[in-house]
């Protein structure tokens, strides 16, 4: 019932808004440059006051559009929250409005956002990496990033030097390492996916690393 | 069980008098009985380090009961957690910081080989960076056994030429 207000109500500030599957709160699609006005009137004209998440989505290498960013809200008179997901429209550099003019909050979650899938924020007063190093050159939450990671250089050089020391990909031995539900405890142990290789055993040729 | 070398000679009948011994024992003895720590706590094995400083198991009774936030003073690097590959040039600067003789323990999976995250985050293993005298294995480690690591160090320490290696520096 919710939903339909709310979706009526929005689309008197974006036509283009759609209702988006959800298994649980009210979820909106609606057009990229619209985002802002629709976050706008949710929160002054619905009561949606508080941000609670902000955070993108990466649709898969072959997907297009492929990055998606979300927004989801919250009440804190009714207690019920809203979604909203806007498409990016550059599969490769994607480019989003920030909301950090609505909720000073969304600051440091659009950063994060920034560093491990690499949408760019426009009007973000300060996007810059908040886990990797700055020098990092890869986005790592993107769907083609292996786990194991790539080779890199120290963002420290004299260390790197002295050292001799590089970031490289992690030995992934069959990995990631994954705990099957049991009611055993020992089967339930850590194990790796794919146990045909590790220390002892090289990894049989021909696979890729992903 | 290696035995530290600290047999000073004593005798009762030249108490107050004189003691013969050789200069490694002495000096031994001194490093061995006060390890300063620097404590670089990184993740929750700086939990069980904390617990391992408190009464219950109180490190004090090694004479490593001075935690000393500044590199200068310290003698023993407990590196205590997961060691990120944005955060391994600074252990390593921390490192380089302190005076020698300094030593390293590497408490924990994580510290000793990466642990659980194999991924592009994680360094996999601190001794990829400084030197580690003593691994300790756990996730994490009891208070037990980071002491255990302690006096096993304490060992290490009491058999060092200490005498030489100060000459040749």
């Amino acid at each position: 019932m919710i939903a339909q207000e709310l979706l009526a109500a929005l689309q008197g500030v974006a036509p283009q808004t759609s209702e988006r599957p959800s298994a649980d709160c009210p979820a909106f699609n609606c057009p990229l440059d619209s985002l802002i006005p629709v976050l706008r009137a949710l929160r002054d004209n619905h009561g949606y006051d508080m941000l609670v998440d902000a955070t993108g989505l990466d649709n898969g290498v072959e997907s297009s559009p492929r990055f998606t960013v979300l927004y989801h809200l919250l009440s804190t008179a009714t207690h019920s929250y809203a979604r909203i997901a806007a498409d990016c429209a550059d599969d490769e550099t994607p480019l989003a409005p920030s909301a950090v003019e609505l909720w000073p909050a969304a600051e440091w979650h659009e950063r994060e956002c920034f560093d491990l899938l690499g949408i760019k924020y426009e009007n973000h007063p300060d996007l810059r990496r908040i886990l990797m190093w700055d020098e990092y050159p890869h986005h790592p939450l993107r769907k083609d990033f292996p786990l194991a990671g790539h080779e890199e250089d120290l963002w420290d050089q004299e260390i790197s030097d002295e050292t001799g020391t590089k970031v490289i990909s992690a030995p992934m031995m069959g990995g990631p390492f994954v705990a099957k539900s049991s009611k055993f405890e020992n089967e339930r142990e850590p194990r790796a996916k794919d146990e045909s290789w590790n220390e002892k055993n090289p990894k049989p040729e021909g696979q890729s690393r992903k | 069980m290696v035995s530290s070398n600290t047999d000073i000679g004593y005798n009762s009948k030249v108490e107050g008098g004189v003691i013969v011994s050789k200069a490694d024992a002495v000096i031994n003895w001194i490093r061995t009985n006060s390890l300063w720590p620097m404590p670089m706590g990184l993740a929750c094995c700086a939990i069980e380090l904390m617990a391992a400083g408190a009464s219950k198991f109180d490190i004090a009774r090694f004479g490593a009961e001075v935690m000393r936030f500044s590199p200068r003073q310290s003698d023993v690097m407990i590196v205590a957690g997961t060691v990120t590959y944005k955060m391994a040039p600074v252990v390593r600067r921390i490192y380089d910081q302190m005076a020698a003789p300094k030593w390293a323990i590497a408490m924990g999976a994580c510290a000793s080989s990466g642990g659980m995250y194999r991924s592009y985050a994680t360094m996999q293993g601190v001794d990829r960076i400084i030197p580690v005298d003593v691994y300790v294995s756990g996730c994490p480690p009891r208070p037990e056994a980071l002491l255990d690591a302690l006096i096993k160090l304490q060992d290490k320490v009491g058999t060092e030429a200490s005498t030489s290696n100060l000459l040749k520096a």
